[in-house]
């Protein structure tokens, strides 16, 4: 019993990293209907910028958090003016693919830059964690679960209490009819864009201590984000956070109880089987189209 | 290209061509080498590619595991051989059979969602494989790879040496480019694109689009395996991380950049993937940045990949086919004495349709007379609209019953019931806008249970002929999208034709048109009235209306509030209360 709520508490940790990426990839499917492959590399860029800055250039470490989410605010513009901006009217496929083109271009600029080394870097506090009983309680994971929770309550509150969200929300249902209404939707868009980009960069940043900086935790990052996606129900914002915590909770179940080297099988695993079964996800989709 | 003949022998000679030059590079080829492994890649990868010219450019649905099928071929072929004691043909006819099952047990479970489910379920498989690849070393050899994979001998030739495989794997290549040519501009490859270009017209038009989709996943796993296969011959050894996600991204690359919608360009953007890291080595390790800021500068400049540029200026260069000069017999379907006649065609019985709350169809009762035309009327958002796309299966009924031809086809889909002789057109034009006029068109002649749609001689006839009738022969080369807005009204309504309907439905055919088209289009359908085509046709257009109903019935809220002769029901004081609005009534 005392594995299994270790691994549950281990399990929601990573869970909350899955949530949070996927959140990012939800809010730009729905404000700019754009399926981003590029947004595990949001979460490598923001780890390798907390490296730069607090590894090598020794800046105290909660400030160069914040310095790298408002660096990664500032690139998902950029992201949103190479990537998204010259296709936007060219419908789904070309966008998809240009962002895999980023995904690859970004991957390889950093392998160029940095090289393919694993790079450590120390987590937000200096005791590891504490015990209780027999779970062992990491404050690395702790602070992402307590994060990722009020970065959703922040989001909630932005959607649906400000002006700002209901312009949001307004321009990811209807584009044309926002526009109508004098809602600037390019720049919701582009807001979208950074937030997502930064929200990316803070979960990279987050995940860096446990599972350490290195190119490839990108594309793995990004592909879980996406199931999570799915299973929770494509472009839902509950289902993204609850698909992540999910998926986090069955893979680190999985390894432990089932196979070590198929860990990143479950997931997809998991995805399948919902595909198959129940193909709207937890929170269901809307697939049908007005004839 | 030449669509206008349905010439059986189209592109023989030069494949015979390209097959006998295939046979002379491998007795020029040396015998190993970098130049021979540069080749034996890129005749390998390009079969793969031209498979996801099917998945992905013609059929426009994204397969992001295509290293995967490859990888699956290559592993039949290794393990089939080095393991198992397996001759390389029955081990790669293993690995193609795993890999087209597979794609159709995935296509089967994810196609018939939206866009990206098939993106989703494509890079899951592919994760799965490599780490089934890399784990399972007991049946794979895992991260070492297989060795000393043997070449085959065909009829009594010894392949051994890597030039005579050579001549195996291009001449592959070879006919795997000429059938996935040829497959463009048959049946299966017109209805693929149909699909690609508009899924719910294609349904409507009688294509299964579900079983389309599947097949042509289907073909593309099968064709991958096939490159895989030739490439564990090729190269002898293979290796997990041959066939990674990072693999599939190249081969999708190489697709995209040559012009995913042929064939042709898929061996293009091949052949310069693989030698641009070759000249690109001077770059090293910047190579795959560059790479990467390639393939968003090709999206966003070259949009239909280098053949997108290249193919229509080589056709420019063909003198095409007059399409007005041939002769051809005039629209069958005009040729059917039809009479006015009481039983009815197609009768609809208590028809709801729900949305939530909304009733926008509510217990409709309507039945059309054979050989006349019924008119649906009603304000807007009376549910005409939705009346006609459950009568047409888009919408499933929350209650009541359709019937067609005495036949129940309430439960089916909406492929079948066209097949059944329901055609229809859109209020939002529908059209397939990556084709042309004539193939639009035939796509419409082709429709399962006319009487032309196996032969496509005829079908060609029967489209000109369906052109002609609504006056539009002269644009039969043309793209669609070209068309000025009422023209491609026409062309839809010349899709329809073409497939001969027992009954055609009409969702507002005046909605968008000038005054002058307005004209032309009830001229058009006294035209089609005049020859005896059951019509039900949905408009506001009260002169149109009025000039071609033999029976009007109209909707307000969902429900119908006449029905009747065109000066019964014009003259009914709630139809004219629906129009005009009602005296103000202090009731509640």
């Amino acid at each position: 019993m005392s594995n299994f709520l270790q691994l549950l508490f281990n399990g929601l940790g990573i869970g909350a990293i899955y949530a949070l990426v996927s959140l990012g990839f939800v809010l730009l499917i729905r404000a700019a209907s754009v399926v981003n492959f590029g947004q595990g590399e949001f979460s490598m860029l923001g780890a390798y910028l907390l490296v730069v800055l607090f590894n090598i250039l020794h800046v105290p470490y909660l400030l160069s958090m914040l310095i790298s989410i408002v660096v990664m605010a500032g690139f998902g513009l950029v992201f949103a003016f190479t990537t998204y901006w010259p296709l936007r009217f060219r419908g789904g496929l070309p966008v998809i693919i240009s962002t895999i083109g980023a995904s690859i271009f970004l991957e390889n600029l950093v392998l160029v830059l940095y090289g393919p080394s694993v790079v450590p870097v120390d987590g937000l506090f200096e005791d590891d964690g504490f015990q209780i009983g027999e779970v062992f309680l990491s404050t690395q994971y702790l602070a992402i679960i307590v994060i990722a929770t009020l970065l959703v309550l922040l989001q909630y509150l932005i959607f649906e209490k400000t002006l700002l969200g209901k312009k949001m929300q307004a321009t990811s249902q209807d584009k044309e009819m926002a526009s109508l209404l004098g809602i600037p939707v390019v720049v919701m868009i582009l807001i979208t864009f950074a937030y997502s980009s930064a929200m990316g960069g803070l979960a990279g940043m987050l995940v860096a201590p446990i599972l350490f900086v290195s190119v490839n935790m990108a594309g793995i990052i990004a592909l879980k984000a996406f199931a999570a996606n799915i299973i929770g129900g494509y472009g839902s914002i509950p289902g993204a956070i609850l698909g992540g915590l999910a998926l986090g909770v069955v893979e680190t179940m999985g390894a432990s109880y089932i196979s070590v080297p198929y860990k990143d099988a479950f997931a997809f695993a998991m995805l399948l089987l919902f595909l198959m079964v129940r193909p709207q996800g937890l929170f269901g989709e809307k697939i049908s189209e007005k004839a | 290209m030449n669509t206008l003949s349905a010439n059986p022998w189209r592109g023989l000679p030069a494949t015979a061509l390209a097959i006998a030059a295939s046979i002379a590079v491998a007795f020029i080829a040396p015998e190993s080498g970098y130049y021979l492994n540069i080749l034996m890649q890129a005749a390998t990868y390009a079969i793969g590619v031209v498979g996801l010219v099917v998945v992905l450019g013609y059929c426009g649905q994204i397969s992001i595991a295509q290293a995967a099928f490859f990888g699956i071929g290559a592993y039949g072929v290794a393990l089939g051989t080095v393991d198992h004691g397996l001759g390389f043909f029955a081990g790669a006819l293993i690995g193609v059979v795993v890999a087209g099952v597979l794609g159709l047990i995935l296509g089967l479970g994810s196609l018939r969602l939206g866009g990206h489910y098939l993106a989703m379920v494509s890079i899951s498989f592919q994760t799965i494989l490599t780490l089934v690849l890399t784990n399972w070393i007991s049946f794979t050899h895992g991260p070492d790879g297989v060795r000393n994979i043997p070449r085959p001998r065909l009829f009594g030739f010894s392949l051994e040496s890597g030039n005579s495989f050579l001549g195996l794997v291009l001449v592959a290549t070879v006919l795997a480019t000429f059938a996935v040519w040829r497959l463009k501009s048959s049946r299966l490859g017109r209805r693929m694109q149909a699909v690609r270009d508009n899924d719910l017209a294609a349904a409507t038009c009688g294509i299964d689009v579900f079983g389309t989709k599947v097949v042509a996943f289907g073909i593309s796993a099968v064709l991958g395996a096939v490159g895989g296969a030739l490439f564990a011959g090729g190269f002898q050894y293979i290796s997990p991380d041959q066939f990674s996600f990072a693999e599939s991204i190249v081969l999708l690359t190489m697709a995209l950049l040559g012009g995913v919608q042929s064939a042709f360009g898929a061996l293009i953007g091949t052949v310069l993937l693989v030698l641009l890291p070759e000249w690109l080595r001077f770059l090293r390790q910047v190579y795959l940045a560059v790479y990467g800021a390639a393939v968003i500068l090709i999206m966003v400049f070259l949009p239909d990949g280098l053949w997108g540029f290249v193919g229509p200026r080589l056709a420019a260069l063909r003198r095409p086919e007059d399409p007005t000069a041939r002769r051809v017999p005039p629209l069958p379907l005009l040729a059917r004495t039809g009479t006015p006649s009481e039983d009815s065609v197609l009768r609809v019985e208590g028809l709801a349709k729900h949305f939530g709350g909304l009733k926008a169809v509510d217990g409709v009762d309507l039945s059309v007379r054979r050989g006349t035309v019924h008119a649906l009327i009603g304000p807007n958002g009376s549910g005409k609209t939705t009346f006609i796309n459950v009568v047409t299966g888009l919408y499933k009924p929350t209650g009541g019953r359709i019937t067609f031809q005495g036949t129940d086809i309430t439960a089916t889909s909406p492929h079948q019931r066209n097949r059944r002789g329901l055609a229809r057109t859109y209020q939002n034009i529908r059209v397939f806008r990556g084709m042309t006029v004539l193939e639009n068109v035939m796509i419409g002649a082709e429709r399962p249970g006319n009487d032309v749609a196996r032969d496509p001689d005829a079908v060609l006839q029967r489209a000109l002929a369906a052109l002609d009738f609504v006056d539009m022969r002269a644009d039969a080369n043309r793209m669609v999208g070209e068309l000025s807005y009422g023209h491609q009204r026409y062309v839809e309504i010349a899709r329809a034709l073409a497939g001969s309907p027992e009954t055609l439905l009409l969702d507002e055919p005046a909605a968008g048109l000038n005054t002058t088209e307005k004209v032309e289009l009830g001229q058009l359908l006294r035209r089609l009235k005049g020859h005896g085509l059951t019509i039900l046709i949905v408009d506001h257009d009260m002169n149109l209306v009025e000039a071609v109903a033999d029976h009007i019935t109209v909707l307000n809220f969902g429900r119908r509030i006449a029905d009747g002769s065109p000066r019964d029901v014009l003259s009914h004081p709630d139809v004219i209360a629906a129009y005009l609005g009602e005296p103000r009534h202090e009731a509640a």
